[in-house]
């Protein structure tokens, strides 16, 4: 494999000024368009007194209005989005606080911005035409598949398009197809390990590199992976709402991801305070997206907490670093790569108690056999009880079809006693999570 | 013809039966009939008690979702056939059984069958017909 190491070298290796005086340039623009275009930034510029022209770069970035995922669930399905509905090329969605998913949308530039990320993505991990790259992330609505898919086009590689699933055709891909870049979840990836040492097809593998994202994972956890699988690990970063994946990735050092500063301007700030906190700090992460068209956000508050460095890195590029997010300051969880809140369970079992009451439940998530699971209980209630065995039945079955549909991913429900879960100070404890990375 | 049943939710979990007897035991209610029926997660206990009021708030009270409802009691033939016949009567006349069960009524001194049936007038006109 040769060792092709930048996609766009000028971008990722441009000098700190240079950098600083395109990102200004890039949010003046943004700026202005969002103002004319897009109603709740208007809303919130206003609000604050402020127009585009007191915007002059990024020392002005503090300055602007925060955005929050609550904006995509106000404005569902397109209220967002800043070109005519006519020049978006495509949209993928992802899971909303409630019901309603939070929907993105790319112009034929976006495409192309979006592409150009994430091949920096495996022309950083040294992967180029001469690669098999199979990827394992969801297809359809979700950003994954698709975002590595482009990614691997773009450098010109074999693209494998596996989508999840389906776990002994993907290791008799892997191995008649000569795939030599997997891509898809840290879980998903331990999963195939452990099946493919099961198999004794280990020295079957030519893979030589994987590109894992979309949950969080340990050091352990990839140590563990690159034994089992025989490749190097690369971590990624991204999250629908700013591109998908490509927003951040590893270098072939592994110390931090490089963000791609020259489409998107990264901001550490305190959650509670919104005060803007110097590089080296935790705190929560925000993002500018200063070339999009379709659906640009300014200041989105993601709710992952971590640090960012700036100092240079050893490959050369000089965009900053952050690290592996350290946690929420929401209750989102992730399962199976899924975002799942809390918040959409009370959703679907109070609009299946016909929107009387909430019962009590609470989420159990743990780790079996490296994969997630996800189980429901929900206490029995009067209410909710009656006297035959098929309607009582039929309960447990509709809140896991329900929750299902709206999540994407499958739940175990389970009836339990009523008053049975505990609660502390009142409240119920919601979520038990088991896992341990 | 009618009696008031009580269906109490149980969790399949270990000694949860044993919970609610002794609550009902700790009461002093006693129970006249029950019967269980079980799927793998959990089951419904039904029981005919002597004071349905009170065995109703002292299960609530401890936390036990308990539902009443009213289901067909009637007397049975103490020979062999009586309840066959009593069952090919909702037969021949196209009416369906949910479930059913059978106790000695101490006060009536005699069999009787609980049942909850899909058709409950027609279910009254074919077993206790008013002459």
């Amino acid at each position: 494999m040769a060792n092709h190491q930048y996609h766009q070298k000028d971008f990722e290796c441009m000098p700190r000024e240079e950098l600083t005086a395109l990102q200004s340039e890039r949010l003046v623009w943004q700026v202005k368009r969002m103002y004319e275009n897009v109603e709740c930034f208007r809303l919130r510029m206003d609000e604050k007194g402020l127009r585009p022209e007191d915007i002059h770069g990024v020392e002005d970035l503090h300055k602007l209005p925060f955005s929050y995922k609550s904006d995509l669930r106000d404005y569902y399905p397109y209220g967002l989005f800043a070109t005519p509905l006519s020049q978006i090329r495509r949209v993928h969605a992802s899971s909303g606080t409630t019901g309603k998913r939070i929907v993105v949308g790319y112009t034929e530039k976006d495409l192309e911005t979006w592409a150009n990320c994430t091949a920096r993505i495996l022309a950083g991990a040294g992967v180029g035409p001469d690669d098999f790259v199979q990827v394992s992330f969801g297809y359809g609505l979700f950003t994954g598949g698709f975002g590595l898919h482009a990614a691997a086009e773009r450098v010109g590689a074999t693209v494998i398009p596996m989508s999840s699933g389906n776990t002994s055709l993907q290791i008799q891909t892997m191995i008649d197809f000569g795939a030599t870049v997997l891509c898809c979840t840290p879980s998903y990836a331990l999963y195939l390990g452990e099946e493919i040492e099961r198999m004794g097809v280990r020295d079957q593998l030519k893979l030589k590199v994987g590109i894992f994202g979309a949950e969080p994972w340990s050091e352990s956890m990839r140590a563990e992976i690159e034994k089992k699988l025989g490749l190097k690990a690369y971590d990624i970063y991204g999250l629908s709402e700013v591109l998908g994946p490509g927003v951040s990735y590893e270098c072939e050092y592994q110390a931090g991801m490089h963000v791609c500063e020259d489409h998107f301007i990264p901001e550490i700030i305190d959650p509670d305070t919104g005060e803007v906190l110097p590089y080296g700090t935790a705190g929560e992460l925000v993002f500018t997206t200063i070339t999009k068209e379709g659906f640009p956000v300014i200041r989105y508050r993601t709710r992952d907490i971590c640090t960012l460095n700036v100092a240079p890195c050893k490959c050369g590029r000089t965009h900053l670093r952050m690290n592996k997010p350290q946690g929420r300051s929401d209750d989102m969880l992730i399962i199976r790569g899924v975002n799942v809140f809390p918040s959409q369970i009370e959703e679907v079992l109070l609009s299946i108690s016909g929107g009387e009451i909430t019962p009590n439940y609470q989420i159990v998530v743990d780790r079996v056999n490296n994969t997630d699971t996800f189980d429901v209980n929900v206490e029995m209630s009067e209410a909710f009880f009656a006297d035959d065995m098929k309607s009582v039945e039929k309960l447990e079955k509709t809140i896991a079809e329900k929750l299902k549909s709206t999540l994407g991913i499958g739940t175990k429900v389970h009836l339990v006693n009523p008053k049975s879960i505990v609660r502390s100070e009142g409240k119920a404890k919601r979520v038990i999570d088991n896992r341990k990375y | 013809m009618y009696i008031t049943q009580l269906s109490i939710f149980v969790e399949n979990k270990f000694g949860r039966l044993s919970e609610i007897l002794d609550v009902l035991a700790e009461n002093h209610v006693d129970i006249r009939a029950l019967s269980m029926a079980d799927t793998s997660e959990f089951g419904i206990l039904r029981m005919i008690v002597d004071d349905v009021e009170k065995a109703k708030a002292v299960l609530a009270e401890s936390g036990v979702a308990v539902k009443s409802t009213e289901v067909i009691a009637l007397p049975i033939d103490e020979t062999p056939g009586g309840l066959a016949r009593m069952v090919a009567k909702l037969r021949d006349n196209h009416i369906s059984i949910e479930y059913l069960y059978a106790f000695f009524n101490r006060d009536l001194g005699g069999p009787q069958v609980v049942m909850r049936v899909d058709d409950v007038k027609r279910a009254e006109a074919v077993l206790a017909p008013k002459n």
